[in-house]
């Protein structure tokens, strides 16, 4: 067994930093030999303190990350939940299948998707990550094995889809994969002047495989909920151009920048933020006609720019992702949006996307509905205070906030959104019975 | 059409981390060692990552009568062999190694006595084929003996002398022999250790070793700075150096 590094960890908000004793098993077996506490941990892409442990234990999974089965005619997957979704995809693409639901970075796990229940573009039609999940291993505290999949263990597996990692450590995923004829998309964006006409255009393109709409967060008043609906397609082959059909699946490597450190606080601004928006909305907003592009710029924009959370400067930011249901849906996110404006405090990110049924899993996220994602500087209280409220709107309207974002939710409200608790406590009392498996986030939520 | 490589520890890090790159050039691989279930998973990966043949094999460094056997049942399953990489070892305790023989033994045996029980004979097929490479990791810590380390140092700096001696002998008979002398690397062995600075990944450390074996390096340091570190630490005077702690 390696040893213990202690080190300050946070998740990719930057707040709250948290003194951690950190494990790095290269072995599998290894994996589940837990203290009184512990959580597992694969690429640190949760926002707040879902992989977070305060003075206790951390289990890195980066090191246990290998392919164990792939049968290149079914498309199922099988690998160690260390694998990141790029190597997934950097494996499988060549072959001729991309993952089912892949989130907006691909510096996530396999055991990170699974235990946010993350979602996509496409969730409208093809539900959360774990609707693409065949089943997985999960790793009690002593070390224990449990196939949970839909035939098998099924209890297990509804509380450990969105589990946050507190049923125990996922060891191995199965996946199956989605046959693509190119590593392009064929996307299509449409500007819409505000929220209603951004949310008809959701309901025009239900049909599109993938859709989501970034947000102006500055537009105010009549223009409020202004954005860029962008859609999109994987491009069949007769849609590529001559170069790009010989070699479909080859595409350039990407030119990488880096923040290169931390940047001052004061960089990102309304003004700044607001010029970038007005830009971007005129530019992007015109692309009406189809046009192909590979995947990464599709699927993860931000990916292009390595440590973009440092743009936030030392204090870090918050993303408030939440979803409403559809009834109701634009009169919430409105009040939502107003309550924004009116607090005057800075939000530069805003994404906007319909998302389909509720899933499996007792904590999972999605709900059918509409989801807004913020990304908020931390301020402080003022910001903490904000999101109170939004909490309020989100609640009345039967929604819910997305723990793999939260930082800040409190165990009342989160009750009142997630009506999954009570069970999924139960779940835990079974797979966890010690309660070995706690994290920041955990604690912070009464989840044990 | 590449040949095949056998890698003894191949479930260290620097070994998994060279396999890989190994397997990315085409050479088909035996990978042996104690942990089979590890050594199971990384063969599954590699196979399936570089569409490339792998065996496993169970290698005890400490069972000297067996390795002969071992050897044939390699080339058997494997077919013939084109190179070999030595990444076994143990760093035991230092501390403990000094009051028990028995860790001083376990540690003597795994660094030196079972890696040249193993590499005679490697040595002796490939320089029957007149071709061949053998890399083996030796440490930083074999260069000179400090108080932290120094059963494990003697150990490795009696196996950076053998290959010494094999590569002269070697060179007569068409097989290169190249030893490897990791600084920091970041692995399971050196993970959560105080003191660690400028450390290297397995992945890079793993590309430099088979470029300088491209290049026909004798002695590679990675990262290369230990070069330079070492060759300061070699020369402090004897006096001054016992009195340091280190």
């Amino acid at each position: 067994m390696s040893g213990q590094l202690t080190k300050k960890l946070s998740g990719w908000g930057r707040y709250p930093v948290a003194v951690c004793h950190t494990l790095r098993p290269e072995r599998y077996a290894e994996l589940g030999s837990n203290s009184e506490s512990s959580i597992a941990r694969g690429q640190g892409r949760a926002y707040g303190d879902a992989a977070l442990n305060t003075e206790r234990q951390v289990v890195l999974t980066e090191r246990l990350g290998r392919l164990r089965s792939f049968d290149a005619q079914s498309g199922v997957l099988r690998a160690e939940a260390g694998l990141t979704m790029q190597q997934l995809i950097d494996f499988s693409l060549p072959q001729g299948w991309f993952p089912s639901v892949t989130p907006g970075t691909q510096f996530v796990s396999l055991g990170g998707c699974v235990a946010a229940d993350v979602h996509g573009k496409n969730h409208h039609h093809d539900g959360a990550f774990s609707t693409s999940v065949m089943g997985f291993e999960l790793i009690d505290a002593d070390g224990g094995r449990r196939w949970c999949s839909r035939e098998e263990n099924f209890d297990a597996f509804a509380a450990t889809v969105g589990g946050m990692g507190l049923t125990g450590i996922i060891g191995e995923v199965e996946l199956q994969m989605r046959r693509v004829e190119s590593a392009y998309i064929q996307a299509t964006h449409h500007a819409a002047d505000n929220l209603h006409a951004a949310f008809e255009l959701f309901e025009q393109h239900y049909d599109a495989t993938y859709s989501v709409a970034w947000i102006d967060l500055q537009a105010r008043g009549a223009a409020q909920g202004r954005s860029v609906v962008m859609l999109g397609e994987h491009a069949p082959l007769e849609r590529l151009s001559a170069a790009q059909q010989q070699s479909p699946f080859a595409i350039k490597a990407r030119a990488n920048r880096r923040v290169p450190f931390e940047m001052p606080g004061w960089l990102l601004n309304p003004l700044t933020i607001g010029a970038f928006n007005q830009l971007y909305y005129r530019i992007e907003g015109r692309r009406r006609t189809p046009f192909i592009i590979d995947y990464r710029k599709f699927f993860y924009p931000l990916d292009a720019l390595s440590d973009w959370n440092r743009l936030y400067g030392r204090r870090g930011f918050l993303q408030y992702q939440c979803v409403v249901p559809r009834d109701g849906a634009q009169q919430a996110l409105s009040e939502l949006l107003t309550t924004l404006a009116e607090s005057r405090h800075p939000a530069f990110l805003g994404v906007l996307k319909k998302m389909g049924k509720t899933g499996e899993g007792l904590l999972s996220f999605p709900l059918e509905g509409y989801t807004l994602a913020l990304d908020l500087p931390f301020s402080g209280d003022a910001l903490l205070q904000l999101l109170q409220r939004f909490d309020a709107i989100v609640s009345n309207a039967g929604g819910r906030v997305y723990l793999a974002k939260d930082a800040r939710l409190d165990s009342e409200m989160f009750r009142a959104m997630y009506p999954g608790v009570e069970p999924f406590i139960q779940s835990k009392g079974v797979l966890d019975p010690d309660g070995r498996f706690s994290s920041d986030l955990s604690r912070r939520l009464e989840l044990g | 059409m590449r040949g095949a490589y056998l890698i003894l520890g191949a479930t260290s890090a620097i070994a998994r981390a060279t396999a890989r790159e190994l397997a990315r050039q085409g050479y088909h691989l035996t990978l042996a060692g104690r942990d089979m279930d590890e050594l199971q998973r990384d063969a599954a990966d590699i196979r399936l990552r570089f569409s490339v043949e792998v065996e496993v094999k169970p290698f005890d460094a400490e069972d000297f009568a067996g390795h002969a056997a071992f050897l044939n049942g390699v080339v058997d399953d494997g077919g013939e062999l084109d190179g070999v990489v030595l990444a076994f070892g143990y760093l035991g305790e230092q501390t403990r190694a000094s009051q028990e023989f028995a860790e001083s033994l376990a540690i003597i045996q795994r660094n030196y006595t079972g890696a040249i029980s193993i590499l005679n004979l490697c040595a002796e097929y490939l320089a029957a084929r007149g071709r061949g490479t053998m890399i083996a990791i030796s440490s930083v810590a074999g260069d000179r003996g400090r108080q932290s380390n120094y059963i494990y140092g003697s150990a490795k700096g009696g196996l950076t002398i053998y290959l010494e001696g094999l590569r002269n002998a070697m060179f007569h008979r068409g097989v290169h022999v190249m030893t490897v002398k990791p600084g920091f690397v970041d692995t399971a062995m050196t993970y959560g250790l105080s003191g660690m600075f400028l450390v290297a990944t397995p992945q890079a450390v793993a590309r430099r070793i088979l470029k300088a074996r491209d290049k026909g390096v004798n002695t590679l340091y990675a990262p290369w700075f230990w070069r330079w570190i070492m060759l300061i630490i070699r020369h402090v005077p004897e006096t001054i150096f016992k009195r340091l702690k280190m």
